[in-house]
């Protein structure tokens, strides 16, 4: 009894300690995983974008529709049959070192992510040919050849803008103490454990900016996370399980946003890449067109993910304006399929399907084969850790691979990198001299309505071909405490922390 | 005594040169190549070479080897490929982590696993003893990150009690640290704690069978006497050799541990850096761990040789 009542004490001290250390106007926001190196021109992980929406600010911005905004821009023209572009800077914007952001500024960012060794950013924008200071707020680009995508890629780490003075002194550290013109300044990171970040006073648009401390938190394990935002000790969390959502939403004090992604998953079937191209479903487009009328995504996506992701025939999700409405999802159809396979003289083909090791991927994979299997195909699954997997993949190591975009807002970066003879991301090496053209031609254009047209006949394309069997464009499940507001669903699934506000 | 130390230390250095190039040698079995994992998503062929020059990996295995041991030899392990931190930097930070763990849990361990031994042999075959037998069986059969789940939701979702996760330095805020990490160090504690009560159990079953313990009951001392001062300083001797073989449980469980409760220690380094092949990190780590484990274990030798009288006639 005594020794239960001293524990009960003890539990009772700990709890009082842990809950009086949370001030109210910190936001607290858990993670999938520990962003990488945070420096705009290097980082290449999708958390890490979310710890920059509050770190730095970008030319543009997306908002909801995926329209482009200004961010540090406030507007831009195109030029010279869209081979040059001007863009106009917002007045009176300060780093948080205190330095002037001005179009020196922007000049020396853009041109560290064209130049800096191991840039990431180097493949967005190296159509930039030459960046002009016109006047301390105008920028002038010239381009290599014309480039419609161009602004869309303002709108994520290539429009990022950072301190001269900082990142020219910083060097290659850079990224351990970011300096830009975000909403928050960096104060700390412990690795795997924390990044903390603190309200910018003299930020352009502090007003909607509601909270003195963001800190940002790891946690890899999805049902301890979500156990986090349940005891309070976050008030955010994003990538929410899909199976999880169902009980969360019944519950009271938990709202569940579902985010629909810009990317997709899909299949890419080897085609043209080594030796495992030769196989039944990489060298017959019959035997293709079989697979795909033998499986039915919605039944996947009920038993997987509890019917919340969007199945879809093509990369752009229905969220942009370049979704080609006239695709339309073909039905589960057995008899067909098997009729295809005769015609193709491979009635029983085998598929080995390369699978990244995750349970849900796994799980959809069995769904696969089993559905397949009543058409005659016998799908082998190969479950592999992902780096391998990838590895693989451009080794031409494979036959049929389950592969995830995360999605651009411009359609260019869901289709030109996967789909074009020469695409560093087209791992079957697919070919179609059509597509190539196509997709040269809508870069060019500036007219969105024509780039529509274009890239709907891509598409078209693509969905007969099927170099990528497209499955589904998944859902990005954020979780916050019912006290907090203000929370807006963009679809490139960022946390963005302006005009959120936190209720005692 | 010195030509001891001399002949053990010669011992010791070729066993971490071996460990060197095992721990080197097993990160390029690893599948997955890290220019490619460090790229991300977009992929530019001049970028990977760029990655490849800078962090050497595309030069022959035999150089890439040597460059890293130079630097080790001269206190350098490199820089995270992920982070861009020293490895040297990250080690120091997350070791004292999993240390103050480790020694909550051994602590645990110890305060579980060794009256509940106790208990059971004294009161052999009575339902305290099965009771004891019952959890043991339960500690050595739950998994770490089974039962670190189910504690979260038991103490923090639904009792409130103490938070799910995270670290604070007790330099820090000392009761915060406590409350960050009696959960893990029970979890991790539990199953060494099952380990211990079946070794003391067993230990003081002998011991109690022994001459001399009847002889201290013959004198008429109280059975307390008898079962603490004679019986189970006799029984410990096994269970603290036990003890220090436990230590390296302590470690491998401390990475599942450590990642089920966030806590950014060695053992969640490790991991995480194995998943995005940032080799120096992983080098690094277990590079550390090895010396450290065949130091400790020179430092034993050194002890039993001090303590043990006839080891130093030889």
């Amino acid at each position: 009894m005594l020794i239960k009542r001293t524990l009960m004490a003890g539990l009772a001290a700990l709890a009082l300690a842990a809950g009086s250390a949370q001030a109210q106007t910190t936001l607290r926001i858990g993670l999938a995983e520990d962003p990488d190196v945070l420096d705009p021109t290097f980082a290449r992980t999708f958390v890490g974008r979310i710890v920059f929406a509050s770190l730095c600010d970008k030319l543009f911005d997306i908002d909801k529709d995926l329209k482009i905004v200004p961010q540090l821009a406030t507007g831009y023209e195109w030029s010279d049959g869209g081979k040059a572009l001007t863009i106009k800077l917002r007045p009176n914007v300060l780093f948080h070192d205190g330095e002037k952001m001005d179009a020196e500024a922007v000049r020396f960012s853009l041109d560290r992510h064209l130049n800096a060794p191991r840039s990431g950013r180097r493949a967005e924008i190296s159509v930039v040919k030459t960046i002009e200071v016109a006047d301390p707020l105008t920028v002038k680009l010239t381009l290599s050849t014309a480039f419609a995508p161009l602004i869309a890629q303002f709108t994520d780490r290539a429009g990022m803008i950072v301190s001269p003075k900082a990142a020219a002194a910083a060097g290659e550290q850079f990224g351990q103490k970011p300096v830009c013109a975000g909403p928050f300044k960096f104060v700390e990171r412990v690795a795997q454990d924390r990044i903390v970040l603190d309200k910018f006073a003299q930020y352009w648009d502090a007003k909607n900016v509601h909270f003195d401390r963001v800190i940002y938190r790891p946690i890899p394990d999805a049902s301890v996370r979500l156990a986090n935002l349940k005891a309070g000790a976050l008030d955010l969390i994003e990538r929410m399980l899909a199976t999880d959502v169902p009980a969360s939403k019944t519950d009271a004090k938990l709202k569940v946003v579902p985010v629909k992604e810009l990317g997709y998953q899909g299949i890419t079937f080897n085609l043209a890449n080594g030796e495992k191209a030769k196989a039944p479903v990489g060298a017959d487009a019959r035997v293709r067109e079989a697979f795909e009328l033998a499986i039915d995504r919605n039944v996947i996506n009920q038993v997987v993910y509890n019917g919340e992701y969007t199945p879809t025939v093509q990369a752009v999700p229905p969220s942009s304006p370049f979704h080609n409405k006239s695709l339309k999802i073909p039905g589960r159809d057995v008899a067909k399929a098997k009729a295809l396979l005769a015609a193709a003289g491979m009635p029983a083909p085998v598929v080995n399907l390369t699978v990244p090791n995750s349970p849900d991927l796994r799980q959809a994979a069995e769904i696969i084969q089993s559905m397949t299997k009543e058409a005659g195909f016998d799908v082998r699954i190969n479950v592999m850790e992902f780096a391998s997997s990838l590895n693989a993949a451009e080794r031409g190591d494979f036959e049929a691979y389950i592969l995830a975009w995360s999605g651009r807002p411009d359609p260019d970066g869901n289709l030109y990198i996967f789909v074009t003879k020469n695409g560093p991301l087209n791992y079957g090496k697919y070919t179609n001299a059509d597509v190539d053209n196509l997709m040269n031609e809508q870069r060019a254009a500036s007219d969105p309505a024509q780039r529509t047209a274009l890239l709907g006949k891509v598409m078209e394309i693509t969905a007969k071909d099927r170099p990528i069997l497209y499955l589904w464009h998944r859902t990005n499940f954020i979780a916050h405490a019912a006290r907090l507001s203000g929370f807006q669903p963009v679809p490139d699934a960022l946390i963005r922390v302006q005009g959120m506000k936190l209720a005692n | 005594m010195l030509s001891f130390l001399a002949r053990r230390l010669a011992q010791v250095l070729p066993t971490l040169a071996v460990v060197s190039v095992i721990v080197f040698g097993l990160q390029l079995l690893l599948p997955g190549d890290p220019a490619l994992v460090l790229a991300g998503e977009e992929r530019d062929e001049k970028v990977l070479a760029e990655i490849r020059e800078r962090y050497g990996l595309d030069r022959p295995v035999h150089i890439q080897y040597a460059r890293w041991m130079w630097g080790v030899l001269h206190g350098d392990l490199g820089e995270s490929m992920r982070v861009g931190v020293p490895v040297g930097e990250l080690v120091l930070s997350k070791l004292p982590v999993t240390l103050q763990l480790g020694s909550m849990a051994f602590a645990i361990a110890c305060l579980i696993g060794i009256p509940a031994g106790v208990l059971s042999a004294v009161k052999k075959d009575s339902a305290w003893d099965y009771l004891a037998n019952a959890l043991s069986l339960w500690g050595l059969s739950t998994p770490n990150f089974w039962l670190g789940i189910m504690l979260i939701l038991l103490v923090s979702v639904q009792l409130g009690w103490l938070p799910p996760s995270g670290y604070v330095s007790p330099w820090e805020d000392w009761r915060q640290s406590l409350a960050t990490t009696i959960m893990p160090a029970f979890v991790l504690g539990n199953s060494i704690a099952a380990v211990f009560m079946r070794h003391t159990r067993a230990a003081m079953l002998q011991a109690l069978s022994q001459d001399y313990v009847r002889t201290a009951r013959a004198k008429g001392l109280t059975e307390a006497v008898v079962v603490n001062k004679h019986a189970l300083r006799n029984a410990l001797v096994p269970v603290v050799t036990l003890g220090a073989l436990e230590l390296g449980a302590l470690f491998s469980g401390a990475v599942l541990t450590e990642q089920v409760f966030t806590i950014p220690g060695f053992g969640k380094l490790v991991v995480d850096a194995v998943f995005n092949r940032d080799y120096l990190v992983v080098q690094g780590v277990v590079l550390v761990t090895a010396t450290a484990y065949v130091t400790l274990n020179l430092l034993a030798d050194v002890a039993y040789f001090l303590i043990n009288p006839r080891l130093r006639q030889e």
